[in-house]
């Protein structure tokens, strides 16, 4: 698709963003070592596994699940994560009833602090459009198939709320430590078109903890 | 306005396809793109509705034909050219080959990254709408930026929970006010919005006061847990 087409010839943005970036530094206004700086920041230190902890600690400790549920912002806060679109977090929690899935429609909003830049699948057309008329045809694209009698609620997050969804706790996970259940929240999970699964095997761990 | 950006419920772009293991960035101007965008905003003067306008402004041909981060690139060079930051011709005079990339290492200002500017408002105008409510999206259809998408226009939901006070990206795109309203979560059935063949199921959006009216159909049959008579005296105070 075009749209996921990555462009690195000279001629495409390759040599559009060299030539903006050349004349902002020129003028003073732009240090590239600020540039690397920020890069950095969400190439090593913010992504999903904030908000795997996040999603771990709300499995285990009743009191912090209670705060996430109330104030995201601040219980988030607690973790130490916070930052540019995280100043309005909401927690949604899936139970037996109700699954929820979180979309923009309009561009691409996503809670960076807790789950970091959202990956090409959430900005693409596919997901923007189809997410809020046929959600349930879209968790199937992710392998994801819901009991019929379960409510999918679709978040369109047009405004600055931004939505961390805390996925049910697998059963057989019941022994796990909030470390160990950090590791199995994926970030497709916080999202809400994936489910956690419970791990076939403790002996796989050092292999996701790769990952 | 009514662009190619405001997506939801569109047909035709295929399954939704993840890539396994997928880097932050896929390419080396991506990491560039992104993080200019991230300081621009304080030596270029624009805000962020503005910006998602400027996205929403690229001709639909070309924004369906970009990736997401080539629609950020074309963003900000119309808003630096529009600030007066870059003229036109001097962005292709640089793209050119053989550009300068000695000149980046000369830079002397240090501009740290402008703090996002919280756009919530604790000075509240009084909310016209309370949890419970019965509302119906306005049919709008404004030709400058908006964040009421045509899939909503002119259908019924309840209020489930009022945001708080926030600038209204509608004014605030065009510098003509932050115009601070109330920002609600409105919720609609499924089958509202796509007819009686949809499946079971809720959506909510968030959606600003200037955004809803008061729903007057009064439906006996209404399907959405009804308006409760507090609601409705609260709605009258107004």
């Amino acid at each position: 698709m075009s749209e996921n087409h990555h462009d690195t010839s000279e001629s495409g943005p390759v040599a559009r963003v060299k030539a903006l970036e050349t004349l902002l530094a020129e003028k003073g206004l732009l240090d590239p070592a600020a540039i690397d700086a920020v890069v950095d920041t969400y190439e090593t230190k913010v992504g999903p596994r904030n908000g795997a902890r996040v999603v771990a600690k709300a499995w285990t400790d009743p009191a912090y699940r209670k705060r996430l549920l109330d104030d995201a912002t601040a219980a988030v806060a607690e973790l130490g994560y916070a930052g540019p679109e995280g100043g309005h977090l909401v927690a949604i929690e899936n139970t037996d009833r109700v699954h929820n899935l979180v979309v923009c429609t309009l561009c691409s909003c996503y809670p960076w602090p807790v789950l970091g830049l959202p990956p090409v699948w959430y900005k693409s057309f596919a997901y923007r459009s189809r997410a809020v008329s046929d959600p349930r045809g879209v968790l199937k694209d992710f392998g994801t198939e819901l009991p019929s009698d379960v409510e999918i609620r679709v978040w369109d997050s047009s405004a600055e709320i931004r939505y961390l969804v805390i996925p049910q706790r697998p059963a057989g996970t019941e022994k796990m430590t909030a470390d160990e259940l950090a590791e199995i929240v994926t970030r497709d999970s916080m999202v809400g078109v994936t489910n956690v699964a419970a791990p076939s095997r403790r002996g796989d761990k050092s292999k996701r903890a790769g990952k | 306005m009514n662009g190619v950006h405001d997506m939801g419920g569109m047909d035709g772009f295929g399954p939704v396809l993840p890539e396994q293991n997928e880097p932050v960035f896929h390419a080396d101007w991506e990491r560039r793109v992104f993080a200019i965008m991230n300081h621009s905003f304080g030596f270029a003067g624009f805000n962020i509705d503005e910006f998602r306008h400027a996205i929403e402004r690229i001709p639909p041909a070309r924004y369906l034909a970009s990736s997401y981060y080539e629609r950020w690139l074309g963003a900000l060079e119309t808003l630096m050219v529009e600030r007066g930051v870059v003229t036109r011709e001097e962005l292709i005079a640089k793209q050119s080959p053989g550009v300068d990339t000695e000149s980046l290492a000369r830079a002397v200002k240090t501009n740290p990254p402008a703090p996002s500017k919280d756009r919530a408002r604790a000075k509240s105008p009084r909310a016209r709408f309370v949890k419970g409510d019965s509302v119906r999206a306005r049919n709008l259809n404004p030709s400058g930026h908006t964040r009421l998408p045509r899939y909503v226009r002119g259908k019924r939901g309840v209020i489930v929970r009022d945001w708080g006070v926030f600038v209204f990206p509608d004014t605030n795109a065009h510098h003509a006010g932050t115009r601070p309203q109330h920002c609600y979560s409105v919720s609609f059935d499924a089958r509202e919005l796509w007819g009686k063949s949809a499946e079971r199921g809720r959506l909510n959006i968030d959606l600003w006061e200037d955004y809803l009216e008061a729903d007057r159909t009064n439906s006996p049959k209404q399907k959405t847990k009804s308006p409760t008579k507090i609601a409705r005296i609260g709605r009258k105070s107004k």
